[in-house]
């Protein structure tokens, strides 16, 4: 194994061959060189990594429930201000939850959001396979429009998700912190640069970090990577920070792609491909020209 | 009879006492299992194309690929090995691979 | 030994609580409002903004991540403690038995009160009835000198045996009547409590441990046994407890009371705050020649099997008053007594289950008086009976 990228996070973990997740974790936890604290919630990468006798955890862990990691990242923090201010701990650790989207759009979001107005000093980062992955790809509020899954499947009378997924990042900044970013497992190098700016930034900062799943949207083992860079490559993703309510895009593919080329490789849109979903497309292909337009604006005036 | 139900149950007490409490554990890597196992292709690294750029190490979602120094034709360069014992055969390596240096075989 | 010095003060359950609390000193409290308990926390915030207290306060947004943030906290080694009622115990009822799980000493201050719906805020067992089998430990009291007693046994027990305990009061009638409380002095509390140890923490960056792990069936039942296990040993622990603070309080508690039940020939099992008007319906009771007698529970998790069938197993006529109703069945309290007595190898008895006091309904003197003549009189059935 790789001693540099392991030194937090060891292999011998059950995730899905070709999952990104692992590769999120390391870059986020390997972006800061202070003691790191976990906290995670209940979903993919909590169930593949601490399977009792097995913890692949090298750093302190906890896993408490589902919907309350921001509340449970709330109390660690609470509880190193109080040991600080006890001489009981010298120095501060760096405190970072992790949670899916499913964890975060929906259940979490509760949680995240006293979180976030009450200032606590922690990193979320939210890894977003844009659906409930871990109990089998159901819908979550981070599931895109038109999308195929087990609760809002594609039919003869459906075309799968017919809303489109909530905007957490907009969402996130209305509670005024101070850095939040949109990255993608796909450029790693971006999401580093990302996590280490955050961990440094006092309060509370947010990442929400595309992830593509090969099991749910059914793709090949070894096409995470290349979907990922799809994504971005057709605006879908955009790559984005919001630096004090100031927006900067970190990247403008010079030859955009249309949306289609990311659809067309995930068995989870394979329904749009039939000429009565045709409209669908054309729908989603407007509304990422129209977020993109947007945020280019937002970019423009900041 | 008798016998066997006793050490049943000795056996569980043990594994009882020697629990830890709460479930709280610590990493110890011999307990992880060995997802080598779960392959059925098997990534293969080509010395002579390598150029040990290590976009595939950070992508790897084991983290099993890592630049060793090897003699490859009489000359030091630094080439990615990967640990079998735990790499599932995914294949994102050799996607991501800027040479087409890695070949993924049965 | 020198009587260690103490004051008198005139508090409601809610400010005695909180001064409670004050004196145990918790690291970390995790706030959220909800009537009967608001007055706990508002106290113990006042406090802290005068600079009496240096707890940290998060308010959080939702019962839920109060606990969860009290979880947080007590992991990362710190003394966590948070307040709660009714429909946000419930709401909140996912995290209890993650926090016995994972054996966290945490102490949370309940002033029991009636749940929805229909909505009502006042005193009442329902919500502590519902989370009984979560894995915390359970002491109810009486009137608000108890109140501010269990308090601080429970942060003490707690810690000794790593499982999460509920001090529960009646809301409102405890937790909102202003009645004469002897507070002990700060410095014998503070060495009572002493300060906490904790074995595991998310703070230990040299052997980090992983909280909170995924349990397949082989290991699963072994966790939850070694839980059971602690508990059994919360009830020695208590009875352990009770002796040292009466050294310094100069009160003993334990876990149960019993009043006039010597030669009783019939007899009252009940908690809470109503304990006051029976023991006040006993006496006038006795003073007719009446030989009644009754056993106030307080620890009601883990219960005391063993020793209420020792206590009660000889008397003929059993009334058991239960402030909670459980639909389709037989009470909790009533239950257990019956269990008791069963494994006592009493079969002799007869055991009558009363329901008072439902939604902070007031239960009269002479409705205690009642009970006791139907005992009397042999109106004693399987049926139960309501107090209204």
């Amino acid at each position: 194994m790789n001693k540099d990228l392991t030194k937090k996070l060891a292999p011998g973990h059950a995730t899905c061959a070709g999952c990104g997740i692992p590769a999120i974790v390391r870059t986020v936890l390997g972006a800061t060189e202070e003691p790191v604290i976990v906290s995670n919630a209940t979903g993919c990468l909590e169930v593949t990594t601490t399977i009792y006798p097995n913890t692949s955890w090298k750093v302190p862990y906890i896993h408490s429930a589902f919907g309350n990691v921001a509340a449970t990242a709330s109390g660690i923090d609470a509880a190193q201000k109080a040991l600080l201010k006890n001489k009981k701990l010298k120095k501060p650790a760096k405190i970072i939850a992790f949670g899916g989207d499913g964890g975060t759009y929906d259940i979490g979001l509760q949680a995240l959001s006293g979180a976030l107005e009450r200032g606590h000093d922690f990193l979320y980062v939210c890894y977003d396979n844009e659906g409930y992955m871990n109990t089998g790809g159901q819908r979550s509020g981070g599931t895109p429009y038109g999308a195929n899954t087990e609760t809002e499947p594609a039919g003869s009378d459906s075309f799968g998700k017919s809303k489109q997924r909530k905007d957490l990042m907009e969402i996130v900044k209305a509670h005024g912190i101070a850095y939040l970013a949109q990255a993608n497992v796909a450029y790693l190098a971006d999401l580093k640069k990302k996590a280490k700016k955050a961990l440094k930034t006092p309060g509370p900062s947010f990442l929400l970090v595309l992830q593509p799943c090969t099991n749910l949207w059914k793709f090949p083992t070894s096409q995470y990577v290349n979907i990922g860079k799809l994504a971005t490559e057709t605006n879908f993703w955009p790559l984005y920070e919001i630096e004090n309510g100031k927006y900067t895009i970190n990247y403008t593919p010079s030859n955009k792609k249309p949306v289609e080329e990311f659809l067309k490789t995930q068995g989870r849109f394979k329904h749009l491909f039939i000429p009565k979903n045709k409209k669908v497309i054309a729908d989603i292909q407007k509304t990422v020209d129209e977020n993109f337009k947007k945020l280019v604006k937002k970019a423009q005036a900041s | 009879m008798k016998v066997s139900f006793h050490f049943v149950v000795s056996l569980e007490i043990i594994i009882y006492i020697f629990m830890e409490k709460g479930g709280i554990i610590k990493h110890n890597i011999n307990n992880a299992p060995k997802t080598g196992d779960w392959r059925f292709m098997k990534p293969e690294v080509d010395a002579s194309k390598c150029i040990g750029c290590g976009s595939c190490i950070e992508h790897c979602p084991e983290a099993v690929m890592e630049l060793k120094s090897r003699k490859i034709k009489d000359k030091n360069k630094k080439i990615i090995e990967i640990d079998y014992e735990y790499c599932k055969g995914c294949g994102v390596c050799a996607t991501v691979c800027p040479v087409k240096a890695i070949l993924i075989k049965k | 030994m020198a009587k260690i010095k103490s004051k008198i003060e005139a508090m409601t359950g809610g400010v005695a609580m909180a001064e409670a609390l004050r004196q145990i000193y918790p690291d970390v409290m995790a706030v959220y409002p909800i009537t009967p308990q608001t007055t706990i926390i508002e106290t113990y915030a006042k406090l802290k903004a005068d600079g009496k207290v240096q707890t940290e306060i998060i308010q959080v947004e939702s019962e839920h991540s109060a606990m969860s943030a009290t979880i947080g906290a007590s992991a990362s080694g710190a003394r966590a403690v948070t307040a709660t009622s009714s429909q946000g115990l419930l709401y909140m009822a996912e995290m209890l038995p993650i926090a016995s799980g994972l054996r966290l000493p945490i102490l949370m201050c309940v002033s029991s009160r009636a749940l929805s719906a229909p909505l009502n805020i006042h005193g009442e067992h329902g919500d502590v009835m519902a989370v009984r089998d979560s894995g915390w430990i359970q002491i109810f009291s009486e009137n608000v000198q108890e109140a501010y007693d269990n308090t601080i046994m429970a942060a003490k027990l707690a810690e000794t045996v790593n499982l999460p305990v509920m001090s529960i009061m009646d809301g409102f009638h405890t937790s909102h009547t202003t009645e004469r409380v002897e507070i002990c002095n700060d410095k014998s509390i503070k060495d009572f409590v002493g300060t906490k140890i904790a074995e595991q923490s998310l703070f230990n960056f040299k052997n980090p441990v992983t909280f909170g792990a995924l349990a397949l069936q082989d290991s699963y039942f072994e966790f939850r046994l070694d839980q059971e296990e602690a508990m059994q040993k919360a009830k020695t622990e208590y009875k352990k407890i009770c002796a040292e603070y009466k050294k310094i309080s100069g009160r003993k508690h334990g876990i149960f009371e019993t009043y006039k039940l010597d030669n009783a020939d019939y007899a009252m099992v009940i908690m809470g705050a109503t304990v006051a008007t029976a023991k006040d319906a006993v006496d006038e009771l006795r003073k007719k020649g009446k030989k009644v007698g009754l056993l106030k529970i307080n620890l009601y998790r883990p219960f005391p099997y063993k020793e209420v069938g020792h206590e009660i197993a000889h008397i003929k006529k059993i009334a058991v008053l239960d402030r909670a109703i459980s639909f389709g069945a037989y009470p909790p309290l009533y239950n257990d007594i019956v269990s008791s007595l069963h494994n006592a190898g009493s079969h002799k008895q007869e055991i009558a289950s009363y329901i008072y006091g439902l939604g902070g309904r007031d239960t009269l003197q002479k409705d205690i008086e009642k009970v006791f003549k139907d005992l009397e009189d042999g109106e004693i059935s399987n049926k139960i009976k309501y107090l209204k």
